[in-house]
């Protein structure tokens, strides 16, 4: 049987993946994906814990149900701004949205 | 199983608000006139806000299982958040009635989606429930910060918006998950028994969760979308965002540090140190700089949400007394915040101008407005006798309180920042009072909602310092969930 720490090893990297990509990717669409990773992360561990910690209850199942919803409901939100600013500067890159300065 | 409703009465908050909601909904369909669509969302939440009064005793008591609890202290904060909406909504009011004449409705369903989202993070018992009402309070603030589809401004404020707080929102995630998997539960009170032997692992998720949620408060160095969030949003978004937001996210932050973690202060004490001295000095150092006045004020309530957090630390020692500086902080800040923000909304409004060159003359045109903003910025800058000055106290003296050195250093910080603050405060008071203009903002006269709510604010900063009674009652009802 794979061990906890196999799993735990994945999330961990998973999340500093997606902490690595939100700070160093150029494009919108880019750092969405980088939180989806986060998030992906996350259920990962809740998963685990739950099946390999505390097998009585669901509390880390039904979390990462949450996580997953509200997840699809900050992207279609971000999404939807992300096709906004296109439309406005026709351009997703960070370089290029630069419009609030002093 | 059959439910028990009774558990409902204790969620009377939530429950009104809920109906508010969907009467507006049905009101946005109904009515074509939106002027009168208006009217009648303001006078409906005035009823909540008035009804949140009436029901304000015996409402303690737990829901589903104790995952919503409500204390004596929750309901008096959801009254201030309800006050605070109320002063936003009038003062939105004349920009509802011309540059967002056909999003009033979104306007209104959205603010009070957030709201409920608010209640809900603040009366949250779980883990969970705490993570959905946070969710459900910034999911529909980045779509009133794009409200202005039509700038390209707002389009990118929202963007940085959204964006950093699902990124803060995935970092709290994941402290949350490694509490979860450290104390096998979500419940603060288990958490609370749970969390002790404190391993490394601890600390870092403690660490995950605070940086997430000091994304929400924008505290230093998380504070990067703040200011040109602020900038773009438009400034009734904007005085939401800094007021009633932050409020909310700070006491529902202090309910988990002083519930969830009570048992090892010692280490969310000594990150809270480190993150105030810098928050504040930073706020204060980017606030001199600004020359645009919604910037300025974003770093200005950087440096506040530092404030702010001087009384949820002060709160490691005794819970109670931190408890209840912190609340009469949000109380006196949000007027006075609220206050500074109606002045520029309603001069945007009018003119357009948001720099600070533009206020240049403007005691020689309106008067009363200069007058009134002076009030504002001597109160954020704490000058005694206005009520910035007490609540500026209250935090002081809880820090102090403990009579530990390192804390007695906090407060020097503090108030040697204090000082730094009152520079950049006068130099608005001075560009209005005593700098010259070739062409000032002509004399015009505020609308009439804004006119009631902007003496609303006024009245406020110049009485409650003065009423004793108010920081006492607080006291009284704050019990630093010691139960």
């Amino acid at each position: 049987m794979i061990p906890v720490e196999a799993y735990l090893v994945v999330s961990t990297l998973l999340f500093f993946i997606g902490v690595y990509g939100f700070l160093v990717r150029k494009n919108l669409i880019g750092i969405l994906m980088a939180v989806e990773l986060i998030l992906n992360a996350v259920n990962i561990n809740f998963v685990v814990f739950n099946r390999f910690l505390y097998p009585d209850h669901l509390e880390g199942y039904i979390y990462s149900l949450f996580v997953i919803v509200v997840a699809a409901a900050e992207t279609a939100i971000a999404i939807s701004i992300i096709i906004n600013v296109y439309r406005k500067l026709k351009d997703v890159r960070v370089d290029s949205i630069n419009e609030l300065k002093n | 199983m059959d439910l028990d409703y009774s558990q409902f009465l204790s969620m009377s908050h939530e429950v009104s608000l809920v109906v508010v909601l969907i009467v507006l909904l049905l009101a946005d369909l109904l009515i074509k006139n939106k002027k009168a669509f208006q009217y009648l969302a303001i006078a409906a939440f005035a009823l909540h806000t008035v009804a949140g009064f009436c029901y304000y005793t015996d409402m303690a008591g737990d829901a589903f299982a104790g995952m919503y609890v409500s204390r004596d202290a929750h309901p008096f904060v959801k009254n201030i958040l309800n006050i605070g909406t109320l002063i936003v909504f009038f003062f939105s009011f004349e920009w509802n009635n011309n540059e967002n004449k056909n999003g009033v409705g979104e306007f209104f369903f959205l603010t009070l989606s957030t709201l409920i989202g608010m209640y809900f993070m603040i009366s949250a018992g779980d883990f969970l429930f705490f993570y959905i009402g946070l969710e459900t309070a910034s999911i529909p603030m980045a779509a009133l910060v794009a409200m202005n589809k039509k700038c390209t401004e707002g389009a990118e404020a929202a963007a940085k918006y959204i964006l950093t707080a699902s990124f803060s929102s995935g970092v709290m995630l994941f402290g949350i998950s490694l509490i979860y998997g450290v104390c096998g539960s979500l419940y603060f009170d288990e958490v609370q028994t749970a969390f002790t032997n404190i391993t490394s692992l601890h600390i870092f998720a403690l660490v995950c969760f605070i940086a997430g949620v000091g994304f929400k408060i924008s505290l230093v160095p998380f504070h990067f979308w703040t200011a040109d969030t602020y900038q773009g949003a438009p400034t009734g978004i904007t005085a939401y965002l800094s007021v009633i937001s932050k409020g909310a996210a700070v006491f529902a932050f202090m309910c988990i540090l002083y519930k969830a973690f009570a048992n090892e202060p010692d280490v969310w004490k000594s990150i809270l140190w480190w993150l105030i001295v810098i928050t504040i000095t930073i706020g204060n150092l980017f606030a001199i700089r600004q020359k645009n006045l919604k910037r300025f004020l974003a770093f200005s309530s950087i440096s506040q949400a530092g404030y702010i957090m001087l009384g949820v630390y002060a709160g490691y020692a005794e819970a109670k007394v931190g408890m209840s500086s912190t609340i009469y902080y949000i109380l006196i800040y949000m007027f006075t915040n609220l206050a500074a923000f109606g002045i520029i909304s309603s001069i945007e409004n009018k003119t357009g101008k948001v720099g600070m060159d533009d206020y240049n003359g403007l005691y020689s045109t309106n008067p009363k407005l200069a007058f009134a903003m002076t009030l504002a910025m001597f109160s954020l800058g704490g000058i005694p006798p206005f009520a910035g000055f007490f609540s500026k106290f209250f935090i002081f003296a809880a820090v102090a309180s403990t009579k530990v050195y390192g804390d007695y250093v906090l407060v020097f910080l503090a108030l040697l920042n204090t000082i730094i603050s009152l520079y950049y405060y006068l130099l608005v008071v001075k560009a209005m009072f005593i700098n010259k203009s070739e062409s000032p903002i002509e004399t015009f006269k505020i609308d009439t909602m804004s006119r009631v709510a902007l003496l609303v604010c006024v009245v406020a900063i110049l009485v409650i310092g003065f009423i004793s009674s108010i920081y006492m009652n607080i006291y009284n009802i704050s019990d630093g969930f010691a139960n």
